[in-house]
């Protein structure tokens, strides 16, 4: 347990807030994706809150840690953590997917502040990772590179050409989180496409690979916090989580993967995330 | 006698031209790095060299994460896997995050000759084209090569540069301009209007003074940057002589056929013809042989310039 009592607390009630942003974000819109963005909460708070080395008065910073979405249409969780952060205003969020906002339905780096990368089309965030972290590595720079993917996104093929570059070029500051909330947009994973010994398919390519319970907001800390310190490799956190974490009528199932609930839905969330 | 080099050659010392100067250039490249001539930079500058396996969509997202990082990467492979492959890296992690990555296309038109269709690049210019934010320069040869990689360097901006393998004549000279978006003049005339890129401009050169001694003047545009195109010299051109000839050594679908037919139409509608390869794939052949083959060649375009001036008449 890393975490003492108190930020326990803090990040609990943060994560719920957040929660709160992910409903009330896809319900102003009438669309987004709630499901997989619950999912990956206290992954993504406790990443931006404990462990980037970020400055969200200057987004671009050029020695900032680096983040990105390669699930991209998780937006609403995304969005959620940068206003938190303070990269724009938390009132903002009740702008998402409006035509004439900053908040795409997925993100775009030229519009929306802390973004580090258009995303969207998936596959493509570790490339891009690879890409910063030896530009790091290069200039003799401590950044870091985090990126997250999902369990379904790593059916794409990109996914794996990039696991190999990643442990090739020995980037040891490249965290992979893989949201592996076993659901995606049509079915469950294994019934769409299968992945297979998953895990072992990440070390096999030479990662360390640390597997958690993505909702276990000390697990996660610890996780982070271990990637840090594994040298002379990349590290994998395998994150279990449920699809849809946190509201009942969203759990584990792929229905929310794509859905924004409707007015009596949201209320019901609410309560629930009191 | 002509003088014959490869635009790769141009390429390769262009490129180690610019990283003696320039600590931010990287190279990376998808285990093309001999044929592409990218393994001379690696001597020169082992550091800056990465060789990402072929692997050309994360070879694009790499540089991707290098552009962000600052630096100016030039990502190689061949063409026609580049722009097919990996277009959809290009489009988001490039083109709409708006990162400062050169893409070149090797083995460009042609060029991989005898090895055959899968290998020939004829319509990597028309997918780049269509990529908002992408520029695309088509160099006729490898002394003008030289100038556009250096050009390519100092413009701030996702640019596709085509790179062609085997040796072409060298008619460009070191001292003529070259702006990236500006047409180059090369010969005054009124009757016709011969719009080229890359290396057919040699071509289009023999046609053209094939056409003189037939008493018809061609007037010849070289358009080595396909997009953003010079849109007023094209419109001059064609308001000047009535009658546009497009060569190119690529697909007439979505080249520089179609870029100079959509500027006419919009800006000056003239009649027009367009030389390239047609609707088909390729074969196997030496490239000589090839350009024979697709009909890249003076006596093309002089039928074309000749069947429009007919045309043209009886209208």
């Amino acid at each position: 347990m890393s975490f003492t009592a108190e930020k326990l607390t803090r990040y609990t009630e943060l994560s719920k807030r957040i929660r709160r942003h992910i409903v009330r974000m896809t319900h102003h819109a009438g669309s987004g994706h709630p499901g997989g963005s619950l999912s990956a909460t206290e992954l993504l708070t406790v990443l931006f809150f404990e462990h980037m080395n970020v400055d969200p008065k200057n987004p671009d910073w050029a020695d900032r840690d680096c983040f990105f979405l390669s699930k991209g249409h998780c937006t609403p969780v995304y969005y959620s953590v940068l206003a938190e952060k303070g990269f724009f205003p938390v009132e903002e969020l009740m702008t998402f997917r409006d035509v004439d906002g900053r908040l795409h339905g997925h993100p775009c780096s030229e519009h929306c502040p802390g973004v580090d990368i258009s995303s969207g089309s998936l596959g493509q965030g570790l490339s891009v990772a690879n890409g910063v972290a030896l530009s790091a590595k290069l200039d003799g720079k401590s950044r870091r590179a985090y990126v997250m993917i999902g369990d379904g996104e790593a059916q794409e093929g990109q996914v794996w050409e990039a696991a190999m570059t990643t442990p090739h070029f020995g980037l040891d500051n490249v965290c992979a989180i893989l949201d592996w909330n076993k659901i995606q947009l049509d079915d469950y994973v294994e019934d769409v496409m299968g992945l297979g010994d998953f895990a072992g398919k990440w070390k096999s390519f030479g990662w360390h690979v640390v597997e958690i319970d993505g909702h276990d907001l000390s697990e996660v800390d610890d996780a982070f916090r271990e990637a840090k310190r594994t040298k002379g490799k990349p590290t994998a956190i395998l994150a279990h989580t449920v699809k849809g974490k946190g509201i009942s009528y969203m759990e584990n199932t792929h229905k929310w993967h794509g859905l924004a609930p409707d007015d009596d839905e949201l209320e019901m969330a609410l309560k629930e995330l009191v | 006698m002509t003088t014959m080099a490869a635009p790769r050659e141009g390429y390769s010392q262009a490129l180690i031209q610019l990283g003696k100067q320039h600590e931010d250039l990287v190279v990376l490249d998808a285990d093309c790095a001999k044929s592409n001539m990218t393994n001379l930079f690696k001597q020169e500058f082992p550091d800056r060299f990465f060789n990402i396996g072929i692997s050309e969509c994360d070879l694009v997202g790499t540089a991707a994460g290098f552009a962000l990082a600052g630096k100016v990467p030039f990502a190689n492979a061949y063409a026609n896997f580049l722009t097919g492959r990996a277009f959809d890296q290009m489009r988001i992690s490039v083109c709409y995050a708006n990162n400062n990555v050169k893409v070149v296309g090797h083995n460009a038109g042609t060029s991989p000759a005898q090895e055959g269709a899968t290998h020939l690049p004829l319509e990597d210019i028309s997918l780049m084209r269509s990529l908002p934010r992408m520029t695309v320069v088509v160099p006729a040869d490898a002394v003008e090569m030289e100038k556009a990689v250096k050009a390519a360097y100092h413009f701030e901006g996702p640019l596709y540069l085509r790179v062609g393998k085997l040796p072409v004549p060298i008619v460009t000279q070191r001292d003529d301009p070259f702006q990236i978006g500006k047409a180059i003049h090369y010969r005054r005339g009124s009757d016709v209007s011969i719009i080229s890129t890359g290396i057919m401009l040699d071509e289009t050169f023999k046609a053209a003074e094939e056409l003189e001694k037939r008493g018809i003047h061609a007037d010849v545009l070289h358009v080595h940057t396909i997009k953003p195109i010079d849109v007023d010299a094209v419109v001059q051109s064609a308001t000047r002589t009535g009658r546009v000839v497009t060569v190119e050594e690529h697909s007439i679908i979505g080249g520089l056929g179609s870029a100079v037919a959509e500027v006419l139409a919009e800006h000056q509608p003239t009649p027009l013809r367009r030389v390239g390869t047609q609707d088909r794939f390729g074969v196997s052949g030496k490239m000589d042989e090839l350009l024979d083959f697709f009909e890249l060649r003076a006596a093309r375009i002089i039928k074309s310039v000749e069947g429009l001036m007919e045309t043209a008449e009886a209208l």
